[in-house]
Order: structure tokens, then C-alpha cells, then sequence
């Protein structure tokens, strides 16, 4: 980088700030003491788009203090109805009442007038701030121009000591983590006067160290009498938080229970309309010839510092290699280095004994590799596509979908719509932008592109992260089918259930290394937790492939 | 029934809403035009009708205008199957230029020749060397990551200033050197395109609107056209699709180079026969390098957009000729117009754009899709 491009970059910045003061100073506003808001309802809501009716006579209400989980399939229409509630659409039907009094919410701005706050699952924050300033890029009370940040800072202290949101208020946003990104997002709710929050499936992204922060913060939250909605797929997070339930299904309020009468499966009976499974059938299966093998790789990350730091791995036919960690430990850069979307350094990839090393992601993807990559909607999908050109992203050049250069819409068509019924994918129609299905939906049509091209070797990142109990049913289903099939799968996830009840042995990465490696039979979560913390593998039975890189245990 | 069918499905509700924007925005800068006019003192009223008549009035009106609308729909071409790779080709002047000057240099190398012969080797060389002046940019991009923006505009500077010194030495008009004068221009070609009519219209035409037609299917309907598609809107899902991101930009600029080469080598056999410079394209290129870009926005980066849109601004063009022999209103007017008009495309697209951001649904989206405008960072890897 040359100075010339640092000065720009520093400019920027300060100009930035500079707008952020500016900001601060026009939309000053007094900092709420006491609640604004203490019940709301919402009556009769409907809600329409092009060819879907999203919410059809919702009513809905949260009292005081309550936390109320509001759950339902795949395009249910809970984001929908929480974002009428936070003036991001208005309704076309249905009234809202705030204490009693309707009110008409044109605007998230009006929506946090109302104390009502929203958390997206994207978080909108400036990278190159640091915290405190991006929490004064909201609304704050500040009357000058000069942007007080100090001041700023000091709230940020204490709110955060107040609701024990670990962060500290100096450090710029890129170097956060996921986890500490949702708390300054969180910041930024309660420093506007939140009384009522909701979040949008925040424990999708989260590590369950940092879900079990969140539900303390949020715990606290509650007590000091603010009200949170949250969506969630995960019915035991939702049986151990929430007080009440709200469940939707295809647009309409299926029914609203006290979650200490009822259990697991009389909520999934209620989102899904018929009894759910939540057990996994998993058969023995020949293990066959070792299908993918990692040999010494070494791969940097998006910044530049080593993230992987001489992976040895092997996954064989007929097998599910589980690779358990927390978020941002090497899984990444280890998935994109087997699709061929990140360059190594050094080590080797091999493939049915062929070493693809060199290969370029086009011949990785002929060979037999798919890739369910963590952040789909960028890396995964075309997000101003329809749905059958998304279908069609990989397999576009092969017969019958095109003949020479010529496309076959017709086979196209066949295809997308047979998959959208096997996946159950809910879209007005296989043309429709996949960028306005509910994010289960958009997650659901790139699984099915990837299973459904038969693969050698299947790369699954965070495979049912955001999908319905339902789907997720079904995604383990085909995974396994996957595995019967003799597909060496790799399967990364931090949901720690997910990876031991489907694996058939399970890595755990810490730092850029394998720390051990362990039978399925003989795993416990308990052990593989520790040693996604950094602690090495010492249990009976297991054995380590990757020198241990601390061998501090625990 | 068929008509009501063909609506139903080509006239969706956003399609429909984008083509009202585009009227709005029409009707805006025709009023914003008439304020002006008015305080010219002249009629606007008058204006307006001149301008009709101007573009439209007899057989030679019309054809005027689609002689004009001719080279700001090959440019149009081009622009949309570069943009729709996400790269920005600003540089359609000088592609005209050297298209023009490849197919002069071809006609005049081989004049014994048989005239369909000459011709069809004239043409083939000014898709050429447009194809490789904007491919020479597209390779800068993908190769040392320079902004396509600044070295298109750096290359238009090259062909003009070539064309100022071949016209001026090599290629001067032999004819000049005998009778002392001088001019830079060359001799006047001995080809010339089959007209479809008694009037200036020549075949260039009819070629543009199947050109556009093919264009069209290119894009929509062939797996090169749906890389290109999916290059330009998403870097990175392209990657991880195996589609080579720096093989399609280099790939659509080249083909966005040949399709205005060729329109340029098509305007000069077709309707001047002879290149001439005062110092600048303009006097060959009628700033349709340019103008073609606003066309091409105007119909919404489609191929087939571009054929109403280009008819539009050759209208405008022509009439606006028209308006200043006629009511001594200059006819910069016009050119302010289409400028106008450009902002306001671009404007309402931005606009329209961030609403629909806002309003998208962006879960589980954690950064923001790399867009087409971003140049750099995501393509080296
Ligand atoms: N902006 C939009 N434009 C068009 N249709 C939309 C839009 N937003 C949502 N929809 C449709 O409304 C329905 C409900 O979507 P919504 O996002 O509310 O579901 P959800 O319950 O949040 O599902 P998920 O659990 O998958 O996030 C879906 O069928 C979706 O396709
Ligand atoms: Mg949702």
C-alpha cells in the first residue's frame, strides 16, 4: 500500500467522523430515562408482496418486561411482521397500538421515537469506526457540532457495565468478533432509548460461550423492565429464554403459549403442523477409500496473517468428518482451500489420490467437489438473480441445462422446479429475485444446488444455520443419504449437537490447527468443548493427527 | 390475447414502473427545455412541434434520424454487454476512431478489389481494431487493476491524436499533395453501404437493430452471456462458481470494442465516406461515443432497450437541427437536454436502488455484496 493510498484512507476516515459529529449534532434528541413504551400490540396486521401473502391477521402483543420468542417455519413471516413493527414496511392491514394508543410507524426513525429498537441479523455498522463512534452515529443527545465523544464513550461504559455487554468502547468494529459486533449493535438499541427490542435470529451467528452472554444481557435487560421479541429456529434456547411464544405458520398466528407448559415437540407441532423428529437415524455405513486428504496446509486470511497452520486431514468415502470450533478458528479459509476459492501456501490437496493442488475452482467443481459455503448470500448466490439462475450457477455448461453455448430454459425450468419441490422452497415462482425470499428460503435453495449435483466431496459450512426445525430434519436427512451414497463429507458447524450426532469422527480446530481428533463413539461434548478451547485431546481412544499447537489443557 | 399475453409477461409490475420513471424523467427535461426556451423568447409550444417535425416530418426527416440513431445504437450495444460485466467502458469515442480509421486504412490498402469483398474486409477490420482498443483496457484492468474509468478516456485521447496525425501524413488525401492544399482528411472512399431507400438511409441500420436482437440472445441465452451477467453482479459468487471473473470482463470488453468498432467502421462507409478532423472526434464521431452510454442507461442496460432509446436520441439530434435553423435556438439546447436526461437516469436508478437495498432482506448477509461498481480488492486473489 502506498502512503499516498493511507493518506486517502485517513481522509476518509476523519471525513467520516466528521459526518458522524454532523449527524449527531442534527438529529440530537434527549436520552429516554424512563420507559416510553411499556405494552404494544398489533392488530390484524396484514402484509402483502407480489405473490405472497406474508402475514394474514397477525395479532401479536408484548407486555412489559416480557421476553417473547416468536417462532415459525421458513417464510412464516416472522421477519416480516417484526419489520412492519419496526416501520421498515408498512402494513396493509392492521393497526398498531403503543400503550394503548394506535400509532402509525412510517419509518424505523418513528420506530425508535416509540422506543422500539431492531437488531438485523446483518449488522449495519461502519467497520473503520471504532465503537463509541459508531454508537453516536445514531441519534444521541449531544447539541454541538464537535462531535463529544468522550461523553459518548463514558455512556457506552456504562451501559455496558449496566447489561454486562462486554466490549470495549476504543476499538474499531473490523476487529471485533461476530459475538462483540451483535453487543455494540446492541449498544446502539439501548443508547437510543430502546424499551422494546427485537432481535432477528441473533443466535444464528453465535458461538454458545456468546449465547449464553446474550441471554444474560438479555436477561438483564428484562428485569430492568424492557420488553424483547426474539426469532429464533432453536426450541431450546427458545424453552430456556422466552416466557412466551408466539408462533406463525404460513402467515397467520398459529397459536401463543406460556413456554413453561408446554415442551420441544408441542412447539415444533405447532410450527410444522405434524410431528417432528429430532433424532437422527445414522446407519453404519463401509467406510471406503480416503476421497479427500490435506497434507501440511498452510493458507493466509482475508488480512493477510496465516490462518491455517499445517492442516492434516483425511475424509473417506462413505464418511462424515466433523469439524468442530468456534467461528473464526481456520473453518473458513479450511473449506474455501478445498474449493479452490483460497490459494495455500504451502501443503498439499489431494482428491481420490490426485493432487488437485493447482487445480482452479472450475476443474475442483467438475471433479466432484460441492461447497456450501458459511456466508451463502455472497459467495453462495447471485442476490439480483431469479431463483432458476441461481439454481443453475455451477451446472450451467452441462447438458441438458445448455447444448453448446446455447441455455435450455426448458430444462431449466424442469430442474428448478422439481428441486424447489423436493426442498421445499417457498417462491412465488422459480423467476422471482432470490433476494426477497426469507432468509430459511434463500439458505434452502443453495443447499439444494449443492447436494443435488451428487458430489465426491461435499463441503458443508453451517449447513442448517437459519433453517426450521422442519428443514433442518430434512438437511440431515440428505446429508446422511449423502454419506450412504459414499460421499466423503466434510461437515463444519458450530452447533456442537449437530456435529456429534451426525459425524463419524469429529476434528476440532483451534487457531489455525487440528487440536485432535476423536471417535464419534467415544466423543463427548463435553471434551470436544474443551478442546474447542484451545485444550488438547488426552481421552482413551483418540488420536491426534495435527502436533498440538499449545498443550495447555484447558 | 396473444398482445395481452405478451404483456402480461413483459410488462411486469417493476418493468412497467421503470418505464414511467423513464417517461417521467422525459417529460422533465422537455419542460426544463421549454423554461429555457421561453426564455430565449421563443416559443415553446413552436419548439416542441419543429423538434417533431424536424425528426419525423418527411421520408427524409426520418431517415435523418435513424441515420443518426445508428451509431448510438452499436455504442448502446456495446455499453450494455460491458456494464453488464461490471466493467465501465467510457471509451466508445475512441473505439469509433479507430474502427473508422482501420476500415479506411483497409479500403484504401486494396482498391482493385471487388467492392463486397473490399467492403466485408473493411468492416472486419474496424470490428477488430475496436475489439482491440477496448480489450487493451479490459487486459489493464484484470491484469495491473487499472480503473477501466481512466484509461477508456486515456485511449480515446490516443486514437484522436492518431487520427489528427494519420489524417495530417499517412493517410492525407492524396489529392491535397497535388494541388498544394491543405486539410486533414483523407480521399473519399470508393465503397460504399447499399441504401434501403431513396434517401440517406443506408443498410448500417437494419444491421443494428439484428445486432441488437443477437445481442440480446447473447446475453440472455448463451452460458457466456450468463457469466458475463454473473461477473458483473457478483465477484465473488462468481468465483466460487468457477467462473473466471478476469476472463469475462477481458471477454466482454472486447466484444463491447468490436461491436462499436464496427458501428464506427459502419458510420464511415455508410454515411461520411471520408474521415476528416478539425483536432477532435467530434466532426466523425458526433460525440456518439458518449451520447451512446446515456442510450444505453436509458433503456435500462437491455439490448433491446437501446433500439427505442436510440431512435429517442437520434430524434432529438436531428429535430434539435431542426430548432435552430428554425427559431435561432441553439442546439447546445439539445445537447444540455441529453444531459439532463442522463443525470436523471442515473439519478432515479440510484435513488430506486437504495430503496430497494433497504428494503431487501438482508439476513444472514453479513457483508455487503461486492456491486459492480466496486473496481480492485475482491477481483485479485
Ligand atoms: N421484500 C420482499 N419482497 C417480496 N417478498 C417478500 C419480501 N420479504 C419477504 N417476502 C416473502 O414473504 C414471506 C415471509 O418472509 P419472511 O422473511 O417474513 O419469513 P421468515 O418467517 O422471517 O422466514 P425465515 O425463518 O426463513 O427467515 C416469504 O415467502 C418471502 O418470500
Ligand atoms: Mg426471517
Amino acid at each position: 500500500m502506498t502512503a499516498a493510498s493511507i493518506h486517502i484512507r485517513s481522509f476518509l476516515q476523519e471525513g467520516t467522523r466528521f459526518i458522524a459529529g454532523a449527524l449527531h449534532f442534527l438529529k440530537g434528541t434527549g436520552m429516554k430515562s424512563e420507559p416510553v413504551l411499556s405494552t404494544l400490540e398489533m392488530k390484524g396486521i396484514v402484509k402483502r408482496f407480489p405473490g405472497v401473502l406474508a402475514n394474514d391477521g397477525v395479532d401479536f402483543d408484548v407486555r412489559a418486561g416480557e421476553i417473547h420468542a416468536l417462532l415459525g417455519e421458513n417464510g412464516a413471516g416472522k421477519s416480516t411482521l417484526m419489520k412492519v413493527l419496526y416501520g421498515m414496511y408498512s402494513p396493509d392491514e392492521g393497526q398498531i397500538l403503543i400503550n394503548g394508543k394506535p400509532v402509525t410507524l412510517r419509518s424505523p426513525l418513528d420506530a425508535i421515537s416509540h422506543g422500539i429498537g431492531m437488531i438485523h441479523q446483518h449488522f449495519m455498522l461502519v467497520p473503520t469506526l471504532t465503537v463509541a463512534e459508531n454508537v453516536a452515529l445514531g441519534l444521541s443527545s449531544s447539541r454541538r457540532i464537535v462531535l463529544d465523544l468522550d461523553r459518548v464513550t463514558e455512556k457506552v461504559h456504562e451501559l455496558s457495565e449496566a447489561y454486562r455487554l462486554r466490549v470495549d468502547p476504543s476499538e474499531e468494529v473490523w476487529r471485533l468478533s461476530v459475538g462483540e459486533q451483535q453487543r455494540v449493535e446492541i449498544l446502539k438499541a439501548l443508547y437510543r432509548g430502546a424499551d422494546l427490542l427485537i432481535l432477528d435470529e441473533p443466535t444464528a451467528v453465535l458461538t454458545p460461550q456468546d449465547v449464553d452472554e446474550l441471554f444474560n444481557t438479555l436477561r438483564t435487560m428484562s428485569e430492568e423492565g424492557h420488553s424483547l421479541v426474539f426469532i429464533s429456529h432453536k426450541l431450546p434456547e427458545v424453552l430456556r429464554l422466552s416466557a412466551r411464544a408466539t408462533v406463525l405458520r404460513d402467515g397467520r398466528v398459529a397459536g401463543s403459549v406460556m413456554t413453561n407448559a408446554v415442551s420441544q415437540a408441542d412447539l415444533a407441532c405447532m410450527m410444522v403442523g405434524r410431528e417432528v423428529l429430532l433424532r437422527i437415524d445414522h446407519p453404519d455405513v463401509e467406510r471406503g477409500d480416503v476421497r479427500l486428504m490435506l497434507d501440511g496446509v498452510h493458507a493466509d486470511g482475508d488480512r493477510g496473517f496465516p490462518s491455517l497452520c499445517g492442516i492434516d486431514l483425511e475424509v473417506h468415502a462413505g464418511e462424515i468428518l466433523g469439524i468442530a470450533g468456534v467461528s473464526g478458528n481456520g473453518q473458513r479459509e479450511l473449506a474455501e482451500v478445498i474449493a479452490g476459492t483460497r490459494s495455500i501456501s504451502a501443503g498439499t490437496v489431494t482428491l481420490n489420490g490426485e493432487d488437485m493442488t493447482q487445480w482452479s475452482t472450475h476443474r475442483r467443481l467438475e471433479a466432484g467437489i460441492a461447497h456450501i459455503p458459511e456466508e451463502r448470500m455472497v459467495d453462495g448466490a447471485v442476490q439480483e438473480f431469479s431463483v432458476e439462475e441461481n439454481l443453475i450457477l455451477k451446472n450451467h455448461g452441462h447438458a441438458p441445462y445448455s447444448r453448446g453455448i446455447f441455455m435450455n430454459f426448458k430444462a431449466i425450468a424442469a430442474m428448478a422446479d422439481r428441486l424447489i419441490q423436493r426442498y421445499d422452497i417457498k417462491t412465488p415462482s422459480r423467476q422471482t429475485q432470490i433476494g426477497s425470499l426469507s432468509g430459511g428460503n434463500m439458505q434452502k435453495l443453495i443447499l439444494a444446488r449443492e447436494i443435488s449435483r451428487n458430489p465426491d466431496v461435499l463441503i458443508a459450512a453451517q449447513p442448517t444455520r437459519g433453517l426450521d426445525i422442519g428443514a433442518t430434519e430434512f438437511v440431515h436427512q440428505q446429508i446422511v443419504a449423502q454419506r450412504a451414497d459414499g460421499t466423503a463429507i466434510l461437515l463444519i458447524s458450530e452447533d456442537l449437537d449437530e456435529v456429534l450426532s451426525l459425524s463419524d469422527r469429529i476434528a476440532v480446530m483451534y487457531e489455525g490447527s487440528v487440536v485432535g481428533v476423536v471417535d464419534r463413539k467415544s466423543a463427548t461434548a463435553n471434551e470436544v468443548g474443551r478442546m474447542m478451547a484451545g485444550g488438547g485431546c488426552e481421552a482413551a481412544g483418540a488420536r491426534s493427527l495435527a502436533p498440538v499447537s499449545e498443550p495447555s489443557a484447558g | 390475447m396473444i398482445l395481452n399475453q405478451l404483456l402480461r409477461k413483459y410488462l411486469s409490475v417493476s418493468r412497467l414502473q421503470s418505464v414511467l420513471i423513464l417517461l417521467g424523467i422525459l417529460a422533465a427535461a422537455f419542460a426544463i427545455g421549454g423554461v429555457v426556451v421561453a426564455a430565449l423568447g421563443a416559443s415553446p409550444m413552436e419548439a416542441l412541434s419543429e423538434l417533431f417535425n424536424g425528426a419525423f416530418g418527411n421520408k427524409h426527416a426520418i431517415a435523418n434520424t435513424l441515420v443518426k440513431a445508428c451509431p448510438l445504437l452499436f455504442v448502446a450495444l456495446g455499453i450494455c454487454v460491458s456494464f453488464r460485466a461490471g466493467v465501465f467502458n467510457i471509451g466508445g469515442e475512441g473505439q469509433l476512431v479507430t474502427g473508422a480509421l482501420a476500415a479506411a486504412a483497409v479500403a484504401f490498402a486494396i482498391p482493385g478489389w471487388p467492392t463486397w469483398l473490399v467492403l466485408v474486409l473493411s468492416l472486419a477490420a474496424g470490428t477488430m481494431a475496436g475489439a482491440i482498443w477496448a480489450g487493451i483496457a479490459g487486459w489493464l484492468k484484470v491484469r495491473f487493476n487499472v480503473s477501466e474509468i481512466l484509461s477508456t478516456i486515456m485511449l480515446n485521447y490516443i486514437a484522436t491524436l492518431g487520427m489528427v496525425y494519420l489524417l495530417s501524413g499517412p493517410m492525407n488525401d492524396p489529392a491535397h499533395a497535388l494541388s498544394g492544399r491543405f486539410m486533414p482528411e483523407t480521399a473519399r472512399l470508393a465503397i460504399e453501404l447499399p441504401r434501403l431507400a431513396p434517401t440517406r438511409l443506408h443498410l448500417g441500420v437494419a444491421i443494428a437493430v439484428v445486432l441488437a436482437v443477437l445481442v440480446y440472445v447473447f446475453l440472455w441465452r448463451t452460458t457466456i452471456g450468463y457469466r458475463i451477467r454473473v461477473v458483473g453482479k457478483s465477484l465473488r459468487a462468481s468465483e466460487a462458481a468457477g467462473i473466471n471473473p478476469r476472463r469475462y470482463m477481458i471477454l466482454a470488453m472486447v466484444l463491447s470494442g468490436a461491436l462499436i468498432g464496427f458501428g464506427g467502421a459502419i458510420e464511415l462507409i455508410g454515411v461520411q465516406h471520408r474521415l476528416i478532423t478539425e483536432g477532435s472526434a467530434v466532426y466523425f464521431t458526433g460525440s456518439a461515443g458518449f451520447n451512446g452510454i446515456v442510450v444505453a442507461l436509458f433503456g435500462q442496460l437491455h439490448p433491446l432497450g437501446a433500439i427505442p432509446a436510440s431512435l429517442l436520441f437520434g430524434a432529438l439530434l436531428t429535430g434539435g437541427a431542426r430548432i435552430q435553423r428554425a427559431l435561432q435556438v441553439p442546439s447546445a439546447l439539445i445537447g444540455a437536454i441529453t444531459g439532463l436526461i442522463a443525470l436523471l437516469v442515473v439519478g432515479t436508478d440510484y435513488v430506486r436502488r437504495r430503496r430497494a437495498r433497504q428494503r431487501a432482506d438482508t439476513e444472514l448477509l453479513r457483508t455487503p455484496p461486492p456491486n459492480c461498481v466496486s473496481q480492485g480488492e475482491g477481483e485479485e486473489r
